[in-house]
């Protein structure tokens, strides 16, 4: 027992900085936006400052969920955000497959299965893409999502044909813009996601496989662990999340964009995991990288309170990513000890 | 011996392959695609990319990699227009400043690099968010450039013949390119490059100043992006904040495709120069096709890149014996 609360601690502490720098952000908000705090329910649903920000933070949180896990296999997936445009771009031609003909009568209400399995399936074909290509064929993870990330955007565009498709579908808007338990419906779908998620890699082995893999994939491969078929299965998951992801932005705007879906969100992602505290390569943390995710969101809504433009927020990302890195950094750890106990630290 | 530089060489003549087909392919198809000022216009049109994938060269071969170019692009060309148009500065005045900033730049990335061993991609991630929000920072819209010191500088050419002519942009390109192949070839710097690049621990116990050629390297690279936001900005003769999104993969895949490798320690900056060419020349083909949207070029890149990719993957798999001699280099 008193071995399982000092992994608690430990998983603890790790989270403290996050969360501490989220506090920051709330205090700063609570102490200088008037009605930050202020939350009330209307027609059956919770308003407020801090209920927008998880909302809005959403798609970012599960692309985080599905880069967390390759982040901890010591890949990274530059390919999520094209894959939510190809997601997004899907479904809006399944329910109006007529639109780039320019018929502009709504066409038949699809059954609600059709519009999200396709574009998951894809999603997930699309994470299958990417784990082949690392797990099998040994590229680079960087590159190999690379591939997707450029070809992938072209390929939403293929399906749009280069527009903006809009539709009306009661039962599809849900997922963006529906009310579950008084909450908006994407922080159901991210609580779920993140449970199940936890459930899986926390409650089972798998979650040791895959932080094995990450940290030595040669002497995981001896000890059994199948390092391919966990590399390939994370891709997947990644793909998966992107494809939710996806489907909740278009349904949320009712719309497919395949220029701007998901647009620099791999990037989001990619630094929320960071700050999370997930190890590139070994230790991962979930609630690490929601915390992560929260605090970039908390940033943007506390600046676009400001009247600042939001591409500033860029800057204060860049500034905040730095140093959670140089903090993780032992390198950087080691020159500060050193020059406040004048001792030369020995590095491990 | 002779296998060995065969098979060192087989990635660039792919390169070569390639855009000796794509030429002829279009020039049969198209009449005027076979012509002297279809072909400069690569060099003119593509000259920013250019001038940074020379840059990029050398991150990738010393087994790095820069994903800041294009906001570099769009902040130097947002900073150059409006210290010109708001506050009158002079344009040499300006660009000395914007080469500066990007020398700073690189020398910081690098030294984040160097010192505290973060890895590449994650500093130049935060260049990247840094340099695209500062751009804003500077101005949130389009800013023109005008300025007569410019206008000669853009009237300025060399003559060609054939109705074709090499403006000052694309002279810079070409310029950038030689420098960089005299870089990589016959200096000091070069070969430390590959040599850090092919194994940095044995770099490191043979006594190169690894970490002094690494910072230079992300100097050099910076400055060079700068460079071309001074190219891309006399090309457009505006400042755009939202310039050159995801121009750093098109960069990316112009290096791959001319033969550098991924993982590094192997490369040619006279690959790159021709990775570039056909990255320009699927655009003219896109262009002179017509019906064909722009966003076939990005899938047509894609395909590119997977196809090289899969070539270094199999080369290297092959010839391991081949990568020591690279390494020698």
């Amino acid at each position: 027992m008193s071995k399982f609360q000092f992994i608690k601690k430990e998983s603890f502490q790790k989270l403290l900085w996050p969360l501490l720098a989220l506090g920051l952000i709330l205090l700063y908000n609570i102490i200088f936006t008037p009605g930050f705090i202020h939350m009330e329910v209307k027609d059956g649903r919770l308003f407020g400052s801090l209920v927008d920000i998880v909302n809005r933070g959403a798609p970012v949180m599960l692309l985080s969920i599905g880069m967390t896990l390759v982040f901890a296999t010591g890949g990274i997936d530059l390919s999520v955000g094209a894959v939510m445009a190809i997601a997004g771009a899907l479904a809006a031609t399944i329910i109006r497959p007529d639109y780039v003909k320019g018929v502009l009568e709504y066409g038949t209400m699809r059954p609600l299965w059709i519009v999200m399995a396709i574009p998951l399936f894809i999603s997930v074909a699309a994470g299958l893409w990417n784990g082949v290509l690392v797990a099998y064929v040994g590229i680079q993870p960087i590159i190999a999502t690379l591939i997707l990330m450029v070809a992938g955007r072209g390929i939403a565009q293929l399906i749009t044909q280069g527009q903006i498709v809009v539709f009306i579908h009661k039962p599809f808007q849900f997922l963006g813009s529906g009310v579950l338990f008084g909450l908006p419906f994407p922080i159901s779908i991210v609580i779920l996601m993140t449970l199940l998620t936890y459930l899986l890699t926390r409650k089972t082995a798998l979650g040791l496989f895959i932080e094995a893999v990450g940290a030595n994939p040669v002497a995981s491969r001896y000890m059994g662990v199948r390092e391919r078929l966990i590399k390939i299965a994370v891709y997947m998951f990644s793909g998966l999340c992107a494809g939710i992801a996806g489907l909740i932005v278009c349904a949320d705007i009712r719309a497919a964009d395949a220029n701007n879906a998901g647009l620099f969100l791999e990037l989001d992602a990619i630094a929320a995991v960071i700050i999370g505290g997930t190890v590139w390569g070994g230790r991962f943390s979930l609630a690490g990288s929601i915390i992560g995710t929260l605090i970039i969101q908390g940033l943007t809504t506390t600046i676009l309170t400001k009247g600042i433009a939001p591409e500033v927020t860029l800057v204060f990302k860049a500034v905040v990513i730095i140093c959670v890195a140089l903090i993780q950094s032992e390198d950087f750890r080691n020159s500060i000890t050193r020059r406040f106990y004048g001792a030369k630290v020995k590095r491990t | 011996m002779k296998i060995q530089l065969n098979q060192k060489n087989i990635p660039i003549l792919a390169t070569m392959a390639v855009f000796f087909i794509i030429y002829t392919i279009g020039s049969l198809m198209y009449s005027g695609f076979f012509s002297l000022r279809v072909f400069t216009n690569l060099f003119i049109d593509n000259a920013f990319v250019g001038v940074i994938a020379v840059g990029m060269t050398f991150v990738i071969i010393s087994g790095g990699i820069d994903l800041s170019v294009g906001s570099v692009i769009a902040f130097v060309g947002v900073l150059t227009a409006k210290l010109i148009h708001v506050h009158h500065m002079h344009p040499v005045a300006v660009i000395c400043l914007a080469l500066l900033l990007g020398a700073l730049l690189g020398l910081v990335m690098g030294c984040l690099i160097h010192f505290y061993d973060l890895p590449p991609f994650l500093v130049t991630l935060v260049g990247m968010f840094l340099t695209r929000g500062l751009a804003f920072l500077t101005s949130l819209n389009a800013i023109p450039i005008k300025h007569p010191f410019l206008e000669k500088i853009i009237d300025f050419g060399i003559p060609l013949g054939f109705r074709a002519w090499l403006p000052a942009t694309g002279i810079i390109f070409i310029l950038v390119v030689l420098l960089g192949i005299y870089l990589s070839h016959f200096t000091r710097f070069g070969r430390n490059t590959y040599a850090i690049g092919g194994n940095e621990q044995s770099a490191i116990l043979m006594g190169l100043p690894v970490g002094r050629t690494k910072i230079l390297i992300y100097t050099l690279n910076s400055t060079l992006c700068a460079l071309a936001g001074v190219v891309y900005s006399l090309y457009t003769l505006s400042g755009y904040p939202l310039a050159c999104v995801g121009l750093e993969l098109d960069v990316i895949a112009a290096v791959v495709i001319g033969g550098t490798l991924l993982t590094g320690g192997a490369g040619y900056v006279e690959g790159t120069l021709i990775g570039v060419l056909i990255l320009g020349l699927i655009q003219t083909f896109i262009t002179f096709q017509g019906t064909l949207s722009s966003w076939w070029t990005k899938i047509a890149i894609g395909v590119l890149l997977f196809i090289f990719i899969l070539l270094q993957r199999y080369l290297s798999t092959t010839s391991i014996t081949s990568k020591s001699s690279i390494a020698k280099e």
